[in-house]
């Protein structure tokens, strides 16, 4: 098994797996804290959806699924947060644009001549076929989006959790959500290159929400979401090549068990401190 | 004493509807002023114009000589209820933490400076004992001083408070009371501290601050509370009644308390 394990590894793809996993995990895990924090989980799921029929898409338009989603989400992400946060907590809305986005994906899908697998490829992850190429454009997009972060990242920590206060000491609550948004969606999109659109959730979602269950400070948070997540990751692939499943399989079912299992320690260790 | 805020025929309209016009209202620095009147009178619309979020349609406010966006930052302010993080572990710590200097760029760096000016405010409020446990389980009480910590950070020279008092029991409004006045003796701050009932507030504050009926009346609590000039400014008959050393805000006519209708 062990043996199995580092003959794969000495292969391309498999690296370039660990590579592209670790990015789209960094980033999915710092910006992903930022979501927990300010609620909008709904809207890192939305963006999601809405970049599948821009990957689907993308061909039409002589693009690469990566830059056709990049495209969708960016714009998306962009219209949420300058709407705020009335139109996209609004269940009915987001529903119909969700749906909408998805069938018109379904369609472009239809005039591939092979459906069924590019299909499963943008829902469901393709994190063998991961290009040297695709790994250079998510290396550059990972730092200009963690650039820009640390550029708002202050603000955008007060305005989340005080954004009464955080108005009236004169920050635009409406300019720093944009700026939020496009970051949300450049790692959305990273992560959808490796989990695929419907399990962005456990690499943006799963590793902050966790570590914010346990840890009591902004870095102490930070940190532990993010070396949560590499590992989660790293252990999902690994697991992928010895059992010779779903890749997207395992990293759930890793966070799902971690979860549970911090939920529990939540519940005993939060009630006893009342 | 200098005025601490100045307001001049200050009035506020949404498109058609006007909720304040023809305020006046000259505050001492140092001065405790309980800010009052029925809900929707406009209370929080004129908190909102001192803080700088909402422009008034007419008139002037100035603080400490300066337009309220610019003096922002010698303002403190505790917004009226409830933050949430009910389901994660972010300690009261963590989010006074979050508001110091929070409207700077870069990153939200742990200084030394920083921990140094959180202990500071935590300790004024009395809340570095439970500082360290999530927020997300501490009490009503607990964490309106948790706020009130926040609105102390960088020395301002104004608090503005507003509803500190709601969704607290009798006992822990009496602390908080006690607490904010505490604060008020050692920083010498000047005070607006927005409140349903006046009652709790009696024994500390130094004047009143009426709004109702779109226009609003600052004077002593006898000048102010009173039958006739609350009359005046609800537009409509209003008894106060004395009892037992507190005071009670009825509408003549159907006997309803803190009378909310006037238009």
């Amino acid at each position: 098994m062990i043996s199995t394990l580092l003959t794969d590894l000495g292969y391309e793809f498999a690296q370039n797996a660990l590579i592209a996993g670790t990015i789209a995990a960094i980033l999915g895990a710092i910006v992903g804290y930022f979501v927990v924090i300010r609620d909008s989980g709904f809207a890192a799921h939305a963006l999601a959806h809405i970049g599948f029929a821009g990957a689907a898409g993308a061909a039409i338009l002589g693009l690469s699924p990566l830059e056709g989603m990049l495209l969708l989400t960016t714009g998306s992400g962009v219209f949420m947060g300058f709407t705020g946060d009335k139109v996209h907590r609004r269940d009915m809305a987001i529903g119909v644009v969700l749906s909408m986005s998805l069938g018109l994906g379904t369609l472009f899908l239809s005039f591939y001549s092979g459906f069924a697998g590019q299909a499963r490829a943008i829902l469901f992850g393709d994190i063998l076929g991961v290009s040297d190429v695709q790994i250079r454009e998510m290396t550059v997009l990972a730092l200009l989006s963690l650039a820009a972060l640390a550029c708002f990242s202050r603000r955008l920590l007060f305005a989340s959790t005080q954004p009464r206060l955080a108005e009236a000491r004169g920050l635009s609550l409406q300019a720093l959500s944009i700026a939020f948004m496009v970051v949300l969606a450049i790692s959305v999109t990273l992560a959808s290159q490796i989990v695929g659109i419907l399990l962005v959730f456990t690499l943006v979602i799963a590793p902050p929400g966790i570590a914010l269950r346990f840890c009591r400070s902004f870095w102490a948070g930070m940190i532990a979401s993010v070396i949560l997540g590499v590992i989660g990751t790293w252990a999902g692939i690994l697991l992928g090549f010895i059992t010779n499943r779903p890749v997207t399989f395992w990293i759930p079912l890793l966070f799902f068990v971690l979860y549970l299992l911090t939920e529990g320690y939540s519940r005993i260790f939060l009630r006893s401190e009342r | 004493m200098s005025a601490a805020l100045l307001i001049s025929d200050l009035g506020v309209s949404f498109g058609e509807t006007t909720v304040l016009s023809g305020v006046n209202a000259e505050i001492r620095a140092g001065e405790f002023i309980g800010v009052f009147g029925p809900n929707g009178a406009g209370k929080t619309t004129l908190m909102r114009c001192l803080l700088g979020t909402l422009r008034p349609s007419q008139g002037t406010i100035s603080i400490f000589g300066q337009g309220p966006v610019k003096a922002s930052r010698e303002i403190g302010y505790m917004p009226q209820g409830n933050v949430g993080f009910e389901s994660t572990a972010l300690s009261a710590r963590a989010l006074v933490h979050a508001a110091w200097r929070g409207e700077k760029w870069g990153v939200p760096w742990s200084t030394r400076e920083s921990r140094a000016e959180v202990d500071r405010v935590l300790e004024i409020t009395q809340a570095s004992t439970y500082a360290d446990r999530p927020f997300s389980v501490l009490s009503g009480g607990e964490r309106q001083r948790v706020m009130l910590a926040q609105a102390l950070l960088g020395q301002p020279k104004m608090l503005v408070l507003d509803e500190p008092l709601a969704s607290l029991d009798p006992k822990n409004q009496a602390l908080l009371i006690e607490c904010i006045a505490e604060v008020k003796r050692a920083m010498n701050a000047t005070i607006l501290f927005v409140a349903h009932d006046m009652n709790p507030l009696l024994h500390v504050m130094d004047r009143v601050f009426y709004i109702a009926g779109g226009g609003a009346l600052l004077g002593n609590i006898d000048q102010v509370v009173n039958s006739e000039s609350l009359s005046h400014l609800y537009k409509f008959p209003i008894d106060v009644v004395r009892a037992h050393d507190r005071v009670f805000i009825v509408s003549r006519e159907g006997n309803v308390t803190e009378a909310a209708c006037c238009d």
